[in-house]
């Protein structure tokens, strides 16, 4: 384990008992583009423990979602990730389909961002749960379908049994997401990746899918990957956050210093650009100036250093490695403190 | 979904009444007339023809006696092939001609379907680009070009099959190889494309995350979505290459429909012309809805109602 591996609570043991259920180390994604290359993420490394629960918080094209394609294997086809990802200490990057195909879906599986387009609109819900009970515990279509109608309850679908044979098209939204989350749990996952969950929907759905994944966490003990750029969404739900900023996490610590302590420039910002209910100042709500990086041409030095306006002349020059302080917190900043 | 039928095939009949009134006409308006010869008759016998074929009517008597024969399904004698009636030339030539079509497009479906989905797989590879190039030629090679060719090689040079004429399976292999070409190559273009699209979709992302085998992912998650722009191409197609080439026809002397459409055509043979537009018609029709039906079949979002 590197010595800039922000926010871990055990050193990463080889052995699968101990070892943490997720371990990425120094992962670089790349995409090949018409005109070059677009780094992505650009040397990410960090744990996660059994039944923890990370924030990881960026804006878009900050490589957060791209960490967790190349951990599943998912990236597309002109991506290539580097590096090393470990599951419960088994090298998983790069395998071959076959082989990472008994972890994904079954160990670690993954829900998206848009509920309405991520199911199958030609096939049953039934099918599709079913299927991954069948693939991974080798069940008879009646046992997947009495387990996915209980999963289904769980995630409180009502009328479960009836629904079950219903298409995507027959169902929200947020009931499609709920969908999405029972298939994703139903092998009893180690970790579940959600990437941005809730941020296609209403905003009463959205808080009724985040509450829905606090009891399962709680009911489950499964670890929690969530993706987003809502910081209230961490809030309430993460032990950990990690700030991802041009394709490098920036800061990494517990919820709770993140939010009260933020030591990066970036976080900083990200925290007073958002809306509160208790504000009693009016007028316009602070923002970032400029615009996020272009991944293709990240600026010399520090990549936030033209936003910030904290910047000096050793960030035009020198990228501010990840460098850990106190306990379990980790920032890429020149400065001393905020 | 019978009901649904029912109601298609009724709510044709004024398109196909709309077409057969059009060609009746434009037919009619088309100078020369199917007894015309280089030599004129006698005034007398001209006179005794055009009343043989109700031909010395008012227009409009005659195509309302047209459509009555019509509707109890009769095409009427055919104009120039004397002895023959439209419905017994149809009844000759159309089981050649739906056998050597019903066989190509097979072919088209089962080899387009296959070459353009397992390009899709492996897009922008050297087989993608090797698949890509063979259909292009394929589609852009005509058949009075590729047909020849192919009877030269396979049938002069090497000696393997019939250079042409109609008797048994071996006769039908190189028409049928020479018709399904083109329509290979469309459809593997088609399928291809609309594979690659499908592939980038969000539920196919959702399928691989599941952790479902590649094999499993392509043909339960993909294929069908993949297959609806190939139904509604193959539907019409269809309809087109069963009722004869008449180019393909004439380079391997078969026994087909197709000839009729020109040669009807060429001898102003009003009742064969008409006997052939109408029959094609029919066949549009059906076929549009077939694909309409198999659609629902393919797509939970389709009702019938």
């Amino acid at each position: 384990m590197p010595d800039n591996s922000p926010a871990t609570s055990n050193a990463a043991a080889n052995n699968g008992d101990t070892a943490p259920v997720l371990a990425v180390e120094n992962l670089v994604t790349r995409f090949d583009v018409p005109d070059g290359e677009v780094c992505a993420v650009n040397d990410v490394s960090f744990t996660i423990d059994e039944g923890e629960t990370i924030g990881v918080v960026g804006e878009s094209g900050s490589g957060k979602s791209q960490v967790f394609m190349s951990v599943m294997g998912l990236l597309a086809s002109n991506g290539a990730a580097n590096g090393r990802v470990r599951y419960r200490g088994q090298d998983i990057l790069g395998l071959p389909p076959q082989r990472l195909n008994r972890i994904r879906g079954a160990k670690m599986s993954m829900i998206f961002q848009d509920p309405m387009t991520s199911l199958n609109p030609y096939l049953k819900i039934s099918r599709q749960l079913n299927e991954v009970l069948v693939q991974h515990k080798g069940m008879s279509e009646t046992e997947a379908m009495n387990r996915s109608v209980e999963m289904l309850d769980l995630v409180r679908i009502p009328e479960a049994r009836r629904r079950i044979t219903m298409y995507p098209h027959e169902f929200s939204g947020g009931m499609r997401q709920r969908v999405m989350i029972a298939m994703a749990l139903l092998c009893q996952p180690d970790l579940l990746i959600a990437d941005e969950p809730s941020t296609a929907l209403d905003v009463t759905v959205q808080a009724q899918i985040l509450d829905l994944m606090r009891d399962l966490k709680r009911e489950l003990n499964t670890a929690i990957v969530m993706i987003t750029h809502d910081l209230g969404v961490i809030a309430g739900l993460s032990d950990r956050v990690m700030v991802m900023y041009g394709g490098t996490v920036v800061e990494a610590g517990t919820v709770r210093e993140i939010f009260y302590n933020p030591q990066h420039p970036y976080t900083e910002g990200l925290l007073k650009s958002m809306p509160r209910l208790d504000d009693s100042r009016r007028g316009v709500l602070p923002t970032i100036p400029g615009q996020p990086p272009n991944l293709q041409h990240l600026p010399a030095g520090c990549s936030f250093r033209p936003r910030c306006t904290y910047a000096f002349e050793r960030c035009e020059t020198e990228v501010p490695p990840l460098t850990r302080f106190g306990e379990d917190r980790a920032k890429a900043c020149h400065l001393e403190s905020l | 979904m019978l009901t649904y039928t029912i109601r298609r095939l009724l709510g044709a009949l004024p398109t196909l009444l709309i077409i057969v009134a059009v060609a009746f006409f434009m037919m009619r308006l088309a100078p020369g007339g199917p007894f015309d010869q280089e030599r004129a008759l006698p005034p007398a016998i001209e006179a005794n023809i055009a009343a043989r074929y109700d031909l010395d009517k008012p227009l409009v008597v005659q195509f309302v006696l047209y459509l009555g024969n019509v509707l109890q399904g009769d095409f009427g004698p055919s104009f120039k092939s004397r002895d023959f009636s439209v419905n017994e030339l149809i009844a000759q030539g159309f089981p050649v001609s739906l056998r050597l079509g019903g066989l190509a497009m097979l072919l088209a479906i089962v080899v387009g379907v296959s070459a353009g989905a397992t390009a899709a797989l492996r897009q922008n590879s050297g087989y993608d680009y090797g698949v890509m190039a063979v259909a292009m030629t394929g589609i852009t090679i005509p058949n009075f070009v590729m047909a020849p060719l192919l009877t030269l090689v396979l049938g002069v040079y090497l000696g393997l099959l019939p250079v042409g004429g109609w008797g048994d399976l071996r006769h039908m292999i190189l028409p049928v190889i020479a018709l399904a070409l083109p329509q290979v190559a469309y459809v593997a273009r088609l399928t291809r494309g609309s594979m690659i699209e499908v592939l980038r979709s969000n539920f196919i992302r959702t399928a691989r995350a599941k952790g479902l085998p590649e094999r499993v992912t392509l043909m339960r998650h993909a294929m069908r979505a993949a297959l609806l722009p190939v139904v509604s191409y193959l539907g019409p197609a269809t309809a087109g290459i069963i009722t004869g080439s008449v180019v393909i026809e004439q380079i391997f002397g078969l026994p087909g429909m197709g000839r009729y459409f020109v040669l009807g055509a060429l001898n102003r043979d009003y009742t064969l012309v008409m006997g052939t537009v109408i029959f094609f018609g029919v066949l549009i029709i059906v076929f549009n809805m077939l694909v309409d039906l198999i659609y629902g079949l393919l797509d939970p979002k389709v009702r019938y109602d």
